[in-house]
């Protein structure tokens, strides 16, 4: 796969090989162009594994799932409608595949509900850190957040990496399937609404949830070195 | 706008999802307050740093079984 890095508004985006759109795809496909199925295959088994992870409790099964999900889409193609875009439609087969997956697995993943779960609510910040009734600017910091190093430090960059990757293994499911989709990924808050059945509320709360947790876990490491 | 607000609506606000009274409040808290101007630059390289996780490619072997599937129904 070739990924290039460019510099956009949110900071590094990843610039995948570019695709042909869906009509040609699909006609690809479905013709048998063995060449195309490796390239969308290479495109997206990535962040399908991401996701996929976020139902199921190991690598493995995660690879499972993906590897499942391409055979339901090789036998079903005649099925895609182009009612929602190519990439959606496997997206959602992927998130079918993985909920079945994840209720037969012992440890399975809790996702019964399509609305934010217990850990979804409350302050995402430590109430602590802000002066109470009785302070001079009650809501305000007590202190300012720490300044961080910079993370383009290449010694801190692979840290970095490990921590992220710790921090996302821990969050609770709905989080970090949105997490991984939007910021890991590269799926606009539409596209992942329609992956995960979800409104454009509770996408935003779990995703607003993941980042404040993820931020949190690097201010121990970049705060520090400040 | 508090800073226990303000920290609440950073996503909305990268999303450009708030109503424009908010956004305004938004923005002047953010105007008169650098603990909360660090707190959305923090949020920003926290997402970019997101973005910056290499892909996880799939084993070579689980790549190679979907070629050969792919390849087999149609030939079927």
């Amino acid at each position: 796969m070739t990924v290039t890095l460019f510099r956009s508004r949110r900071g590094y985006a990843r610039a995948v090989t570019k695709l042909p759109p869906d009509d040609e795809l699909v006609a690809a496909l479905r013709a048998g162009d063995g060449a195309a199925f490796a390239k969308v295959l290479d495109a997206w088994s990535s962040s399908m594994l991401r996701l996929a992870r976020s139902f199921v409790s190991t690598h493995a099964t995660a690879e499972e799932v993906v590897q499942d999900t391409w055979l339901a889409v090789v036998k079903g193609l005649a099925a895609f409608e182009g009612r929602s875009s190519f990439k959606t439609w496997v997206y959602r087969i992927l998130v079918n595949t993985a909920k079945k997956r994840g209720a037969h697995e012992k440890r399975s993943v809790p996702w019964t509900s399509l609305l934010p779960g217990d850990e979804d609510h409350g302050p995402t910040v430590d109430p602590s850190r802000f002066q109470g009734p009785g302070g001079a600017y009650p809501g305000h910091w007590r202190e300012a957040p720490e300044p961080w190093a910079s993370p383009e430090r290449t010694a801190l960059a692979l840290e970095i990496r490990e921590v992220i990757t710790g921090v996302l293994d821990e969050l609770p499911a709905r989080q970090r399937a949105v997490i991984s989709l939007r910021d890991v990924g590269d799926h606009t808050a539409e596209e992942v609404c329609e992956i995960l059945q979800i409104s454009a509320a509770n996408q935003r709360v779990l995703l607003h949830r993941a980042r404040a947790v993820v931020r949190e876990r690097l201010a121990g490491y970049l705060g520090a070195a400040g | 706008m508090n800073c226990d607000e303000f920290v609440e609506l950073v996503t909305a606000f990268l999303d450009g999802a708030l109503d424009p009274a908010a956004e305004e409040r938004f923005i002047e808290h953010l105007a008169l307050c650098e603990g909360c101007e660090r707190y959305l630059e923090q949020f920003r390289t926290t997402i970019a740093e997101l973005g910056e996780l290499p892909p996880e490619p799939l084993s070579p072997a689980v790549r190679t079984d979907l070629l050969d599937a792919f390849r087999d129904w149609h030939r079927g």
